[in-house]
């Protein structure tokens, strides 16, 4: 039975050894080669960990880096990404929460680490990836994978948390394995397909393309982040390298729009486009379509909690700009239902909370037993036996059609002028005035005003006219701010707290001069 | 021209001096998401569309190198 992930990077290098399994713009590596190297990362790390410990990486995206990973799993432990343009105070939060006696980075960014005074002991990847196994050591590795669970942590993967205190959320193999497995099914991917991999490391959105590889022998191909800088060479290396499937973020496609990318050169290998991380604005989509028509398009949703993503919606009509895409339907062995408010089951055109049961929720947040208790419960709905969910905190509405379609955050809706409005449907509103290429809306609780902030070359009396046309009156913005582009956090989404400093910042002056 | 970019540029970023600075990109004074906003700003305020022929470093380390740019791609 192959319960861990290492059972199927034996069978797949056992399968495709020389099948290239993961390759950079100069470095790449076998199936073979890169399950050597992990057993030599893993014989030389367990002197220093005990089974179940959480490694730091701290190093680029990289095939070494991969092969560091699955040397942490072959030590019985798990690994978590760290990303090196983060501050030196979040990786150090990141490391103190982690509480492992080591930390493992490469050459080039020891220097790095070490200056941070880290409180563990720093080991050189390319020293670990150089190790021998002996026979001493083979017997060391077969110990410790008899003692493995399909529960036990195979990543921990940081995301914000709204207190500042980044959250670790820990990913158990049989999630990985149960996702990846169903994922790759349902979109058709196999050794003959090429993933051209955008996300970085720290981000979920990676785990489908490496272990798409991992379990289907498809080849990785790992586009270094400098290239989203630089549209014409991203474009080649994808074209260079046949890319066939790519699973990235929606920014990151909002990169190819805006780039005009697809202009200067378009992949003929491209087969299928899947995107996630927000809600895909429909003119950029169009775009893409217009660009690349024989691709099929696939929106994913889903917090990391629950391994990578819980729905997909393979995009299978015409989308007019001010529409949201749908987020489809739960993938196989989740179940996805919306909670309302009375505490039931949504019906057809309803809202509710989004909450997701299946072996795909993750087991919480590491060391953080309070917050985990928060998000991870029992399903409210079964008071019959143990059934933990994850609540999303993504409130989802119900079509009359059975579709799911993203509202908001539950916690963005307001009440304004005694209406229950969701900031998010006036954001789509907004962004089908044309003249707005993006908006966000905040919403001023003292002042009982709803604050527009909108980029793009309509001003706030153009936009209102238009609104007028979408929106009932009390949902039209009251406030409104023109920016040159929407502040980003260090996920690529919109930093809402920026914008409301932002306000914050001219309302002042306007105070002052006024 | 130059003061409608370095009022993007600011607008974009704190703290880099954007009047002398020729290394923008080369020493990543710009990230790649800063880029793709200010790509973003400078085809809404001069009616211009950058190729992606023209996003190379050269043309961005610094605010004389997008105006030679922007100048360039209004003409066309």
């Amino acid at each position: 039975m192959k319960t861990l992930v290492l059972d199927y990077l034996e069978r797949t290098a056992a399968r495709l050894p020389d099948k290239t399994a993961f390759a950079g713009v100069d470095d790449s590596a076998t199936f073979a080669q890169l399950l050597r190297l992990s057993r030599a990362a893993g014989s030389a790390l367990l002197p220093y960990v005990a089974p179940r410990t959480v490694i730091g990486f701290y190093m680029d995206k990289s095939v070494a880096a991969l092969a560091g990973f699955f040397g942490a799993v072959y030590a019985g432990c798990a690994y978590a990404p760290l990303n090196l343009r983060h501050p030196p105070a979040r990786v150090l939060s990141i490391l103190k929460t982690l509480d492992s006696p080591v930390v493992v980075t490469d050459r080039a960014h020891a220097p790095q680490l070490e200056a941070m005074d880290v409180p563990c002991k720093i080991l050189i990847l390319e020293e670990l990836l150089a190790h021998t196994v002996s026979p001493e050591d083979e017997r060391a590795l077969s110990r410790v994978r008899a003692g493995m669970l399909d529960v036990d942590p195979l990543y921990v993967n940081f995301t914000s948390g709204s207190t500042g205190t980044p959250k670790g959320v820990v990913v158990a193999h049989r999630s990985v394995v149960d996702f990846i497995l169903c994922f790759t099914e349902i979109f058709s991917i196999t050794e003959r397909d090429v993933l051209a991999n955008q996300a970085p490391f720290d981000f979920d959105v990676c785990v489908k393309d490496i272990y798409s590889g991992i379990m289907t022998g498809a080849s990785v191909q790992i586009i270094p982040t400098a290239y989203f800088m630089n549209p014409t060479r991203l474009m080649d290396f994808i074209c260079e390298r046949r890319a066939t499937v790519l699973v990235w973020a929606v920014s990151a496609l909002c990169f190819l729009t805006t780039m005009n990318a697809l202009q200067y050169r378009k992949p003929d290998t491209l087969r299928m486009i899947m995107f996630s991380g927000e809600v895909m604005p429909v003119k950029h989509l169009n775009q893409l379509r217009a660009q690349l028509p024989e691709v099929t398009y696939v929106n994913l949703y889903g917090p990391t909690e629950i391994t990578c993503n819980c729905t997909y919606y393979v995009v299978d009509r015409e989308f007019e700009p001010g529409q949201t895409l749908p987020i489809g339907i739960p993938f196989p062995n989740e179940r996805i239902f919306l909670l309302t408010e009375q505490g039931r089951e949504a019906r057809p055109g309803e809202t509710g909370e989004l909450l997701v049961s299946g072996t795909a929720v993750t087991m919480g947040y590491y060391k953080d037993a309070e917050r985990t208790a928060a998000a991870f419960t029992q399903n409210p709905l079964n008071g019959a036996y143990l059934e933990p969910v994850y609540r999303t905190g993504d409130l989802v509405r119900l079509t009359e059609a059975g579709e799911m379609v993203y509202v908001s955050r539950k916690d963005f809706q307001i009440k304004h002028m005694g209406h229950r409005i969701e900031l998010g449907e006036i954001e789509t509103a907004l962004c089908a005035v044309p003249g707005v290429s993006r908006a966000c809306c905040l919403y001023l609780h003292e002042k009982g005003k709803i604050l527009a902030f909108t980029c793009g070359r309509a001003d706030k009396r153009q936009i209102t006219a238009a609104l007028r046309d979408t929106l009932p009156a009390y949902m039209i913005p009251n406030v409104f701010m023109q920016v040159d582009a929407m502040p980003l956090n260090k996920n690529g989404k919109i930093d809402r707290a920026a914008l409301s400093a932002l306000y914050e910042n001219a309302h002042e002056k306007e105070v002052r001069h006024g | 021209m130059r003061d409608q970019i370095l009022a993007i540029l600011t607008d974009l970023v704190d703290g880099v001096d954007f009047e002398t600075c020729t290394t923008l990109i080369d020493d990543g004074e710009l990230s790649s998401l800063d880029v793709i906003q200010l790509i973003g700003a400078l085809n809404d305020e001069f009616d211009i569309s950058v190729p992606a022929t023209e996003i190379i470093p050269e043309n961005f380390n610094s605010v004389a190198a997008m105006e030679a740019m922007v100048a360039r791609l209004m003409e066309e």
